[in-house]
C-alpha cells in the first residue's frame, strides 16, 4: 500500500472523530487522523462531560441509549474520569411535576430506569436545592466523564493498533479520492468528516451552525452536590429555537467542583464571555440552589455546539459523493452520543446492518 | 439582586503599592477624579505592607499622606474587565468602575520553583513567609532558614528576625562571585548601598552562603530539614521553616486581558510599554514591577510618570525620565547578577508534584509542548492559583510558556459575575473552552 494511502481518513479528532477513529481500528482499518489543535480542543474541550439520554426525540434516545451502554465499557477507565452521579430532574411546580409520568414512560419504553422522587424525598438527595420544589425524576445510571482526555484516549488507542495522527495539520480540501493538507500533502482513501461546527467549511451543502454556550466551574465544595441537576423544563431551551436561551443545569465534578450551565445563543459568534448571558445563566441557577451566590468560581468559558436544523446529527454517506462520510452535528449531546455514532458509521461504511436504525440521522434527509 | 454601583473616574489606578500610590498621588496634582484601588485591607503593596509590629518607613507615611484628593479603594480585586470599565468585588459586592485612562501598578508575585519537598507544610516563599509574618503570623522562636535568589532573601530574613525568629542561614544560589560585583557596582547607587549596608548590619551574625541551593525537604508530615549543596559540598539542616524565593515575576494578567501587548524577553513576560509609560491599548498605562522588575525606586518614579501622564500632564512626566533611566539600569544590573543557574531547573524529579492545586508531577507533563495541551489532558494550572505558580515555575525549567489570562482573574464569587452591565468581558480572542 502506498504512503499516505488509507481505509479510512478521520478529519477531525473531537470525541466523536476520535471515537470513529478508536472504532476503525479496532476493526483493523488503517486509519489516518487529521486534527490541527489539541486532541479534543475543540466543542469536545468546552462540554460539561453529562452522559444523559434526552426523550423528547425518540431518534435522539435511541443514540443516547445504544451510546450509553458502550459508555458503561469506560466506566473503569481512569482516563474517563467516570463518575456515577446520576441525573436528577427538579420540578419546581404542579405544571414541570405533570410531565414527570409521560417523561418516565418514554424512558421506559427506551429502556432507562427512572423514578418519580417526591419533594420530601428532592430534599433529602440535595439538600440544598430552594425550598418549595415540587418533585422530580431521578436517573441514577447516568454519570459524567471528562471528554477531552477520553478523546486523547482513544486517539492513543487507535495508535496503538496503527493509526496514523497528522497533528497540528488541517484539511484544506476535499480531492478526488481523499484530502489535500494544509503543507500540500495529499492523502488518499475513504474520508470521514468529524469536524464538528467547521463541518461547512468542507461540506456547504449541509446546514450546521453554531450555537454558543457558557459554563462557569467553581472552586471544590465536596459534598455539596451530589447529583447531576437540571430543570425539567430543560429540553424546552435545549431544543426550542429560541435565539438565547438559559436553564439550571449543575453538575458534581469528581473533585467537588461544581459545573454550573447552561445557555444557548444563536448568533453569537465569538468566543468573549459575555456577562448578560453569564447573569442569565446565574440568576436562574441561583433560583434553584441559593447556597450557589456565595461560591468562588475559578472560570468561565463558551464553547459551540455544532448544530444541524433537526436537532439530530449527521451520520452516514454525503449524498453525491463518492466515499465522503459525516459524523458531525451532534448539538449538545456529542460526548454522549459518540460512541453510538462511531459504531452506527462504521457498520454503514463496512455495509453492516447497524444495530438501531440509521434513517434518522441521514445526511440525505436534507436534501430530500 | 447584585446590582453594582457604577463609578467614575478620570484616572483609575489599579496596585496601591509604591508604583500605584505615587501615580494617583499625580494625576490627582491635575485635578483628575482619581481612584485607587486595591485587593488588600491596607495600602502598600509588597515592600510598604503593613506591619504590625513595626511602624511604615518615612516614605510610605508620606505617600499614604498624599492621598486626600484620591478615593482609595481597599479591599477591591478586579476580577473581570471590559472595554473602559472594571468589574470589582469587594466585601459588599460587586462593582463595576469605569475611567477615562487607567494605570496598572499591579507588581509582582515570588517565583516558587519545584524541588523534592517543596510542597511540604513548612515550606513557604521567602517574601510569602515575610508577609505573613508582618500580619502577625506567630512565628518567634522558630528555626528558619531562608533561600533562594536576589536581594529579597535579606529583606525577609531582616523582617522575620525582628519578629523574633532565629534565622539559621541565608543561602543565595549566585555565585559568590557574581554577588560581590554586584555589591561593588552598588557604589553608583549610594542610596541602595545604604539600605543593603543597613539591612547587612540588622543581620549580624546570620550566615550568607553564595553559590549555595537548597536540593530537597524532608520531613513528615511537615518540614524538620533541608539539604543544602554549596561550593564545598551537601549539608543538611534541621530547622522549623524554609522561606525560599528565586526573584520575582510580573503580575501581567490584567493586562493580559485588557490586551495589552507583553515583551516575551525572558521566561516571564512583563508589559510593554513606550517611554511615558503607555501601554500598546490606548489609554492604558503601566508602571513598577509589571514592567519588568525593577524594584521599590524603579516603581515610585515610574508611578509618578504613569500618573502624569495618564492625567495628560506630559511635561511632568517627560521631566522625571532620566530619573527612570538610571533605576532601570539598576534593575538590569539585578537580572544580571541573580540570573538562575541551570543546575536549578533540573532539581524536580519525575515525582515531584509541579501543579499543587490539581496533584500533577512533572512526569505527567512529559510530551507537551504548550499550556493548553497539557491542561486539557493533565488538568495542571485548572485550580484556584489558576497556574501563577505552576505555570510561571514550567515557563522557568523551560517546559512552556503560560496561557493567556481568562476572566475571572482571581477565583470570585459567582454573585459577582452575575452583573450584566459590560458587553463583553475581555479577551475578546479568547479560545471558547475551559482552558
Ligand atoms: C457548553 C457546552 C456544554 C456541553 N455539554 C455537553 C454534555 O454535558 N454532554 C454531552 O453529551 N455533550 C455536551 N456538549 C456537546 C458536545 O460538546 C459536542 O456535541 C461534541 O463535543 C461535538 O464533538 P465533535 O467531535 O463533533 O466536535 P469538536 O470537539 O468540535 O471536534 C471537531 C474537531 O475538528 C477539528 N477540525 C475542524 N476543522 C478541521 C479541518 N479542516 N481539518 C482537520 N480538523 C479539523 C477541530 O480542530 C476539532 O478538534 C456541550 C457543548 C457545549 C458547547
Ligand atoms: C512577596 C514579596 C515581598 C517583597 N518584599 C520586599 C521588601 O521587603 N523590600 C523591597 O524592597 N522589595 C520587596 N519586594 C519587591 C517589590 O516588588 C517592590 O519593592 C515594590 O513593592 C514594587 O512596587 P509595585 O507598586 O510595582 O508593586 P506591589 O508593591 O507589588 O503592589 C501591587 C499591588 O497591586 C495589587 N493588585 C494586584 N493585582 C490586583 C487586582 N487584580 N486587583 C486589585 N489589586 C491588585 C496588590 O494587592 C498589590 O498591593 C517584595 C516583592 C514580593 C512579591
Amino acid at each position: 500500500m502506498n504512503a499516505g494511502s488509507y481505509d479510512l481518513i478521520v478529519v477531525g479528532a473531537g470525541i466523536v472523530g476520535a471515537s470513529c477513529a478508536d472504532a476503525a481500528a479496532a476493526e483493523g482499518l488503517r486509519v489516518a487522523i487529521v486534527e490541527p489543535g489539541p486532541i479534543g480542543g475543540g466543542a469536545t474541550a468546552a462540554a460539561m462531560g453529562h452522559l444523559v439520554a434526552m426523550d423528547d426525540d425518540p431518534a435522539e434516545l435511541a443514540l443516547a441509549r445504544y451510546s450509553l451502554r458502550q459508555w458503561e465499557g469506560f466506566a473503569d477507565l481512569p482516563e474517563a474520569e467516570f463518575s456515577r452521579c446520576g441525573t436528577l430532574w427538579v420540578a419546581r411546580g404542579e405544571t414541570e411535576g405533570a410531565a414527570i409520568a409521560t417523561r418516565m414512560a418514554r424512558l421506559a419504553a427506551g429502556g432507562v430506569e427512572a423514578h418519580a422522587i417526591d419533594a420530601q424525598n428532592l430534599y433529602e438527595l440535595e439538600p440544598a436545592l430552594a425550598p418549595g420544589m415540587y418533585g422530580g425524576m431521578l436517573v441514577p445510571h447516568e454519570a459524567v466523564v471528562y471528554p477531552p482526555r477520553v478523546a486523547r484516549y482513544l486517539v492513543q488507542r487507535a495508535q496503538t493498533r496503527h493509526a496514523r495522527l497528522y497533528a497540528g495539520r488541517s484539511v484544506q480540501r476535499l480531492t478526488h479520492g481523499g484530502v489535500m493538507l494544509d503543507d500540500g500533502t495529499p492523502l488518499h482513501g475513504p474520508t470521514l468528516l468529524a469536524t464538528g461546527c467547521a463541518l461547512p467549511e468542507l461540506l456547504p451543502q449541509l446546514p450546521l451552525r453554531p450555537r454558543r454556550g457558557h459554563l462557569v466551574i467553581t472552586d471544590r465544595y465536596p459534598g455539596l452536590l451530589r447529583h447531576q441537576l437540571l430543570e425539567l423544563g430543560y429540553a424546552d431551551s435545549a431544543h426550542g429555537d429560541a435565539d438565547s436561551s438559559v436553564a439550571f443545569n449543575v453538575q458534581p465534578r469528581p473533585t467537588g467542583q461544581i459545573l454550573i450551565g447552561s445557555s444557548r445563543e444563536f448568533g453569537a459568534t465569538d468566543t468573549a464571555v459575555s456577562p448578560a448571558m453569564v447573569q442569565r445563566m446565574l440568576e436562574r441557577a441561583f433560583s434553584f440552589m441559593p447556597v450557589l451566590r456565595g461560591l468562588q468560581a475559578l472560570r468561565i468559558w463558551t464553547g459551540f455546539r455544532p448544530t444541524t436544523p433537526d436537532g439530530l446529527p449527521y451520520l452516514g454517506a454525503v449524498p453525491g459523493r463518492t466515499d465522503v462520510w459525516v459524523a458531525a452535528g451532534h448539538e449538545g449531546l456529542g460526548v454522549t452520543t459518540a460512541l453510538g455514532s462511531a459504531q452506527l458509521l462504521l457498520d454503514l461504511l463496512l455495509g453492516r446492518t447497524p444495530a438501531i436504525d440509521p434513517a434518522p440521522y441521514a445526511p440525505a434527509r436534507m436534501s430530500a | 439582586m447584585t446590582e453594582p454601583m457604577t463609578e467614575h473616574y478620570d484616572v483609575l489606578v489599579v496596585g496601591a503599592g509604591p508604583a500605584g500610590l505615587a501615580a494617583a498621588q499625580a494625576a490627582a496634582m491635575h485635578g483628575a477624579r482619581v481612584g485607587l484601588l486595591d485587593a488588600q485591607a491596607q495600602a502598600g503593596g509588597q515592600v510598604w505592607r503593613h506591619d504590625v509590629r513595626r511602624a511604615a518607613p518615612r516614605a510610605a507615611r508620606r505617600a499614604f499622606a498624599s492621598l486626600e484628593n484620591v478615593d482609595v479603594l481597599a479591599r477591591h480585586s478586579v476580577v473581570a474587565a471590559a472595554s473602559h470599565s472594571l468589574l470589582v468585588e469587594t466585601p459588599d459586592g460587586a462593582r463595576q468602575l469605569r475611567y477615562g485612562s487607567l494605570v496598572l501598578a499591579t507588581g509582582a508575585r515570588e517565583l516558587l520553583l519545584p524541588f523534592p519537598g517543596w510542597t511540604l507544610p513548612g515550606v513557604t516563599g521567602a517574601g510569602g513567609l515575610q508577609a505573613l509574618t508582618k500580619q502577625g503570623w506567630p512565628i518567634a522562636d522558630k528555626r528558619v532558614v531562608v533561600a533562594g535568589s536576589g536581594p529579597l532573601l535579606l529583606a525577609a530574613a531582616a523582617t522575620l528576625r525582628a519578629h523574633g525568629t532565629h534565622v539559621l542561614g541565608i543561602y543565595e544560589q549566585a555565585p559568590a562571585s557574581a554577588v560581590h560585583a554586584f555589591a561593588w557596582r552598588l557604589r553608583h547607587w549610594p542610596a541602595r548601598a545604604v539600605q543593603a549596608v543597613g539591612l547587612r548590619a540588622r543581620l549580624a551574625g546570620v550566615p550568607y552562603r553564595c553559590g549555595t541551593f537548597v536540593r530537597a525537604a524532608h520531613g513528615e508530615p511537615a518540614l524538620s530539614s533541608i539539604e543544602v549543596e554549596g561550593p564545598h559540598g551537601v549539608r543538611r539542616i534541621e530547622c522549623d521553616q524554609l522561606a525560599i524565593g528565586y526573584g520575582l515575576v510580573p503580575n501581567v494578567e490584567l493586562a493580559g486581558l485588557l490586551g495589552c501587548e507583553l515583551e516575551h524577553a525572558g521566561a516571564h513576560p512583563h508589559v510593554r510599554v513606550d517611554s511615558l509609560l503607555r501601554t500598546s491599548v490606548p489609554g492604558v498605562h503601566a508602571a513598577g514591577e509589571l514592567c519588568g522588575i525593577g524594584g521599590l525606586a524603579a516603581a515610585r518614579i515610574e508611578g509618578s510618570i504613569a500618573g502624569h501622564a495618564a492625567a495628560g500632564a506630559y511635561g511632568n512626566a517627560a521631566a522625571l525620565l532620566p530619573q527612570r533611566t538610571r533605576e532601570r539600569r539598576f534593575a538590569a544590573l539585578l537580572s544580571q547578577h541573580f540570573a538562575l543557574a541551570p543546575r536549578l531547573h533540573a532539581l524536580a524529579t519525575p515525582q515531584t508534584l509541579i501543579c499543587r492545586c490539581e496533584d500533577v508531577t512533572l512526569a505527567a507533563l512529559d510530551g507537551f509542548s504548550n499550556a493548553r495541551d497539557a491542561r486539557l489532558a493533565t488538568r495542571c494550572g485548572m485550580g484556584a492559583c489558576q497556574g501563577r505558580i505552576c505555570g510561571s515555575a514550567l515557563a522557568e525549567l523551560g517546559r512552556f510558556p503560560r496561557s493567556g489570562s481568562r476572566p475571572p482573574l482571581f477565583p470570585a464569587r459567582l454573585a459577582t459575575l452575575a452583573v450584566a452591565e459590560a458587553e463583553s468581558f475581555l479577551p475578546n480572542d479568547y479560545r471558547g473552552n475551559r482552558t
